[in-house]
């Protein structure tokens, strides 16, 4: 119930500007809300308290702002027919704003859609007078879908008002797209008009809506309205074709976080490493651990959590990689049915622990502050910040894992042994632990992939179980001990997905893409990129 | 030889025996004082966990609280579990185990239509008694069964009624999203010839299916937001089931697509599934159900402070702390009280005994009405709410019927339906 304090922070310093803003605009706000008139907003039938709603604003006071504000926050209780604001445990009167006690039998006052968007909408209006440039601006977009004739005089008065060009014109759109349906043909051909510069899918839903033959019976301004829609259109297929090769790219850059790893442990050491998954599940889990540990010992950091549990995912997971590799993968190198078969069973070892440690169901992980919601790149697309940083993570993890194989020593050593492991041995490599630092290395990317998956998807024992299929793909299609193969190869199976899930849905995509690789794999068996040189073997 | 031959032919006979006497099994056991065996069946592993671990939970809590009175008929309830593993063939065989291994006098188990329907034939066969805890598509009536969850008629539609209301937003247009299975397909179908009935054009309706386990709504929510831009105001109904409900309000919330714009009511979400999930940014969506832990009543108290004192005592994790209840909790809850009404009544756990004392059947449920089994159709009546998802994770209740519903599990917008028996085969009159 109660919204993090930056943000009741921000809404109440925003309506403290609008008080005083509202207050000095405008010398009517001085009327008082009557207790009448509170209640008829707050109880009763929706229809009755939208009317009284649109008969308090007519004319405004600040008590019916305070009322607006804290019935959109769910503040406002009633008994005996007069109205509360409860906040922080302490109630004041909704009408008269005097400190009072609440009565025990007191009960919340409960807003639908219907009576919160008209409460928003209210709360808009009044804020299109303010003189903060961000507050009109974000009032006008508040207003955008609720078009119609009634507001127009707020709306006027308003642009009277505004000195901003941009907004002026933004507000002239909002005029025009309430006098759509206006009597005055001359003014319908005006709004058609200034309304197909507008890229909004609202306003093309709104055209749409005229076009109707219950809506536009004039010729001329049904030519102009589906002119007008074709405008528009052109405008928003860019968002969509935007959109698609985003979303592509947030799988892609999935799929290669998960199959990372695999490029390592598969495709420079030959492993069939069927746990690999479940190093990615301990990633997750040591996530959702991270993540608890901040929420109880700095909650004022809890934001951070994410960051803190990058490293220790990767640590902990490499450590289970070590282990495994020290204990059960250095005694099967070069028997890969034995290794498939091992792996596979520890894979099962790691999933029915976590579930006795954890519980069978799916823990809860929290996306933080900053990776929740989105970036409105176009009106129609948003851009949700956790796949935008993924998208980011799984880049620098790449060039760092390029960095570590192509320029440290121990890179060059883990080449050494692949490429010709006696050799390396010979020249005084110690190759038994460049085997368990670079099993380790795989792994802890494993980890970071499920830290990564942790702010998208569920965080179960399974969760490996749906990745591993994906990871072998990438890894396979891509060319075994290929890192460029890996990146092409997500990237492309990513984007790919998402072409053919807008075309034929979820289900027939993914069979599609499997059928797609099978096809590709008998064709070209070696991927992509096939391996050169004499160590190919 | 011969001998190996005697063995079979011995196993073969018991078997036999075991499946002839299976009822009349129990009702032996009644003069012995034994515990009677009550089997649960509910997937506490894979994709439908997160929904259906509690009802395992509940029934246990149930069953606690019946022994804790003197059990039934002066017998103690004895609760088998076994965890079917969102496995649906599987389902069938623990079914099996437990009707014919364990001998249970029934069972309370299954979420999705799926597994119900797995295990469905195998209570048939041995005459077993299934209790079903969870909304469902109707079309269905077995005697062996009774389904203690919402009808099409007392969820679907009443939901879709309200979207075309004044109050739910006067909805045009509809996206019917659900997972790729019996479910959310039959749902769809009766909501299609529904929305036809009200003379909605099919141009007007918009169906996608995800395969279970999906967690990738990029695309999905992309197409729902290009659908809403082509006409007048949409909604959406998703019987999305089980964990891929996290991810998708994930991104719902963060593309920012608002409850206001483009209300989605859910009829497989409660208060358990969005437990994981940020509820800040879906604040108005909505959900139809028969119970709502939000509800004020004092049964509803009741329910909810033993529930939060059985969670504590037993650690269940995530409940200890944030105790939730819901609607299929609920229903399991009716549904095991019914059971002993119904036994205590027949004065025997046999089969075909409890089937005829389980009409007419009354609990006061926690949801605040009187819940009643229907004489003939095997369902409750029951009560629909409709409720907006709050800031908390709990609903707030904004449309709810007068009183309790029948059930119509044939609906009559599926054609060939008006011709089927309101009453299941096979049901012998005692």
């Amino acid at each position: 119930m109660r919204l993090p304090d930056v943000f009741t922070g921000a809404i109440r310093c925003f309506c403290a500007t609008l008080f005083t803003l509202t207050f000095v605009t405008s010398p009517q706000l001085s009327k008082a809300l009557t207790p009448e008139a509170a209640k008829a907003i707050a109880v009763g039938e929706n229809d009755d308290r939208l009317a009284a709603l649109a008969k308090a604003i007519a004319a405004p006071s600040d008590g019916l702002v305070r009322l607006i504000d804290a019935l959109l926050d769910d503040a406002v209780k009633v008994a005996e027919g007069r109205v509360y604001i409860v906040r922080d445990g302490k109630a004041i009167d909704a009408a008269t704003g005097a400190e009072t006690t609440l009565p025990p039998n007191a009960e919340d006052v409960v807003n639908n859609n219907r009576v919160r968007g008209e409460l928003d909408t209210a709360r808009a209006a009044f804020s299109l007078l303010s003189e903060d440039r961000n507050t009109r601006a974000k009032a006008i977009t508040e207003l955008k879908d609720e078009a119609n004739e009634a507001k127009l005089p707020i709306i006027d008065r308003a642009i009277a008002k505004e000195s901003d060009a941009e907004l002026k014109s933004r507000l002239q759109q909002l005029r025009a797209a309430m006098l759509v349906a206006s009597s005055d043909k001359a003014k319908r051909l005006e709004a058609v008009a200034a309304l197909a510069s507008s890229g909004e899918p609202s306003v093309k839903s709104l055209l749409q809506e005229r076009l109707q033959p219950t809506g536009e019976s004039d010729p001329e301004v049904r030519a102009a309205l589906a002119n007008a829609i074709k405008a528009i259109d052109a405008k928003l297929v860019r968002g969509e074709r935007l959109g698609v090769i985003f979303s592509g790219a947030s799988l892609g850059s999935i799929l290669l976080l998960v199959a990372l790893g695999l490029a390592i442990t598969y495709g420079l050491m030959g492993v069939i490493n069927m746990a690999h998954g479940e190093l990615m599940m301990i990633g997750a889990y040591t996530t959702y651990v991270v993540q608890n540990l901040f929420r109880q010992h700095l909650p004022s950091g809890f934001d951070y959590y994410i960051l803190a549990a990058i490293p220790v995912a990767f640590t902990v997971s490499a450590l289970v990689g070590a282990v495994l590799e020290r204990t059960v993968i250095r005694w099967l190198y070069g028997r890969p049915l034995e290794t498939l078969l091992a792996t596979w069973g520890i894979s099962l070892v790691l999933i029915q622990s976590v579930r006795t440690l954890f519980g069978a169901q799916n823990v809860p992980v929290e996306n933080p502050a900053f990776l929740s919601g989105g970036v409105a790149i176009m009106s129609n697309l948003t851009l949700p910040y956790n796949r935008i940083a993924i998208i980011f993570f799984a880049f620098f993890v790449l060039l760092l894992v390029y960095l570590l194989i192509n320029k440290t020593r121990l890179g060059l050593f883990v080449r050494g042994v692949t490429q010709n492991r006696s050799m390396a041995s010979c020249m005084g490599v110690n190759t038994a632990r460049i085997d368990t630092y670079a099993f380790a290395l795989g792994a802890g990317i494993a980890g970071l992939a499920g830290c990564a998956l942790s702010q998208v998807g569920n965080v179960g024992p399974d969760l490996g179980q749906s990745y591993i299929v994906d990871s072998f793909l990438v890894v396979v299609l891509g060319g075994v001990g290929q890192l460029a193969g890996t990146v092409y190869a997500a990237l492309g199976l990513g984007v790919l997905n998402k072409l053919l899930e807008g075309w034929t849905g979820a289900v027939l995509a993914k069979i599609a893409v499997l059928a797609f690789i099978v096809v590709f794999i008998q064709r070209r068996p070696q991927g992509i990129f096939a391996l050169k040189g004499r160590s190919a073997d | 030889m011969t001998n190996s031959v005697r063995r079979h032919t011995l196993k073969a006979l018991a078997a036999a025996s075991a499946v002839a006497f299976g009822s009349s099994f129990s009702s032996l056991a009644v003069a012995q004082g034994a515990p009677i065996k009550v089997g649960v069946l509910h997937s506490l592993s894979g994709t439908m966990a997160i929904s259906e671990t509690v009802l395992k939970d509940v029934a246990l809590m149930a069953i606690d609280e019946i022994n804790a009175k003197g059990g039934v008929l002066g017998r103690k309830l004895e609760p088998v579990v076994v965890d079917p593993a969102s496995n649906w063939p599987l389902f069938a065989e623990k079914a099996r185990q437990l009707i014919s291994a364990d001998k249970v006098a029934v069972t309370f188990g299954c979420w999705t239509s799926v597994s119900r329907k797995s295990v469905l034939p195998v209570f048939e066969e041995l005459n077993g008694l299934l209790f079903y805890p969870v909304q469902y598509e109707g079309e269905e009536l077995s005697k062996n069964v009774f389904y203690t969850g919402a009808a099409p008629n007392q969820q679907a539609i009443p939901a879709v009624e309200y979207l075309m209301s004044k109050d739910g937003g006067s909805a045009k247009r509809f996206v019917l999203l659900g997972t790729d299975y019996v479910y959310p397909r039959t749902t769809n179908k009766i909501l299609r010839s529904f929305l036809k009935s009200k003379g909605i054009a099919d141009a007007d309706i918009m169906e996608e299916y995800t395969p279970f386990g999906h967690s990738d709504y990029q695309t999905i929510i992309a197409k729902i937001k290009k659908f809403s831009s082509e006409g007048k105001k949409t909604a959406v109904i998703s019987t999305i089931n089980g964990d891929s409900n996290v991810p998708f309000y994930k991104e719902l919330g963060n593309q920012g697509l608002k409850a206001k714009d483009v209300p989605v009511v859910a009829f497989s979400v409660g208060e358990e599934e969005l437990r994981g999930v940020d509820t800040k940014p879906l604040v108005g969506h909505l959900a139809a159900w028969n119970y709502f832990m939000s509800l004020k009543n004092p049964a509803n108290d009741e329910f909810t402070k033993k529930w939060a004192a059985y969670a504590k005592a037993k650690n269940l994790p995530g409940h200890k702390d944030k105790p939730l209840t819901n609607d299929p909790m609920e229903a399991t809850y009716i549904g095991i009280y019914m059971w002993k009404q119904a036994v205590e009544k027949a004065k025997s756990t046999d089969t075909d005994k409890v089937i005829a004392a389980m009409a007419g059947q009354t609990f006061k449920a926690p949801s605040g009405f009187t819940a009643k089994m229907d004489e003939r159709n095997h369902h409750l009546h029951k009560p629909v709410f409709i409720g907006e998802i709050k800031a908390d994770g709990q609903f707030n209740i904004v449309w709810k019927t007068p009183g309790p519903v029948r059930a119509n599990p044939w609906s009559p917008f599926i054609p060939g339906n008006d011709k089927k028996k309101d009453v299941p085969d096979g049901k012998t009159k005692i």
